[in-house]
């Protein structure tokens, strides 16, 4: 069992192409950890700097939007399922 | 100020009249909010058929967001049924249909055509066709815009084999 994660089309140029990766980690920090390892340059994409999930992305734990569980911090446990979704957003 | 402009690629955007009338009505009817929305088609097809509108969860006259959660019903439908985002539409209420820094930064499906509604002049129109609504259509990859051509066609249905049909 491991975390099954959802890859956006934006991304798959990280993932050889791959629509959906597995890894693993206690927490979603954790496990962008794993994922940057094993497809490098991946948590540039979703982390800042300071350590904060980019405001251009969505990042889902079984459904939730993890800016209300604690975004970096959420929990996470083999068998979830995280969708990560580039937020649609624009303005004049 | 002068109108923005961008290198031209020689792509293009196809897209129904209905679809596209339907773009313009949201923009109008969303006005001075932003409009926002999606048309999907077949992953890969390049060709935009299912008008989906979006509630622009800013409902700001200068800025648009998709909800987080309608985002990820969105995603989930046009993965279950092989799609992608074909247009992503939304509207300027007061500035010319160019797409701003803002939508430059958030643009991330290299594939989609962004399509800009203006609807500045929209007031004081009598809201017959053919007032002037800008319609652009743009490529945003990499931070870097590129204008494409709209081709207006009457039906994607004529010009193209019908779907098939299965029997069980």
């Amino acid at each position: 069992m491991a975390i099954e994660v959802r890859i956006p089309t934006i991304l798959r140029t990280h993932t050889g192409g791959a629509k959906t990766v597995e890894g693993s980690g206690a927490t979603l920090g954790a496990l962008v950890d794993d994922l940057d390892s094993q497809h490098p340059g991946l948590k540039n994409r979703l982390v800042t700097e300071e350590g904060k999930l980019h405001r251009f992305v969505n990042v889902y734990v079984n459904d939730e939007d993890v800016r209300f569980t604690g975004a970096l911090d959420t929990s996470v446990k083999d068998g979830d399922s995280v969708t990560i979704l580039p937020a649609v957003a624009g303005g004049c | 100020m002068p109108g923005c402009r961008a290198p031209r690629l020689s792509g293009v955007l196809r897209i129904d009249r209905a679809t596209y009338d339907a773009i313009v009505a949201h923009a109008r009817e969303d006005h001075p909010d932003e409009a926002c929305g999606v048309v999907a088609g077949p992953e890969g097809s390049d060709r935009p058929e299912r008008f989906i509108p979006m509630l622009n969860a800013a409902r700001s006259p200068t800025f648009y967001e998709f909800d987080s959660g309608d985002l990820l019903r969105l995603y989930r439908e046009m993965d279950d049924r092989d799609e992608e985002p074909v247009v992503i539409y939304h509207s300027h209420t007061a500035t010319e249909a160019y797409p701003s820094r803002t939508d430059i930064s958030y643009a991330s499906e290299p594939n989609a055509h962004y399509v800009l509604v203006s609807t500045r002049h929209h007031e004081g129109q009598t809201g017959l066709a053919g007032d002037d609504v800008e319609f652009r259509s743009f490529r945003i990859v990499d931070g870097s815009v590129t204008e494409e051509d709209v081709e207006v066609v009457e039906s994607y249905l004529f010009g193209h084999s019908p779907t098939t049909v299965v029997y069980d």
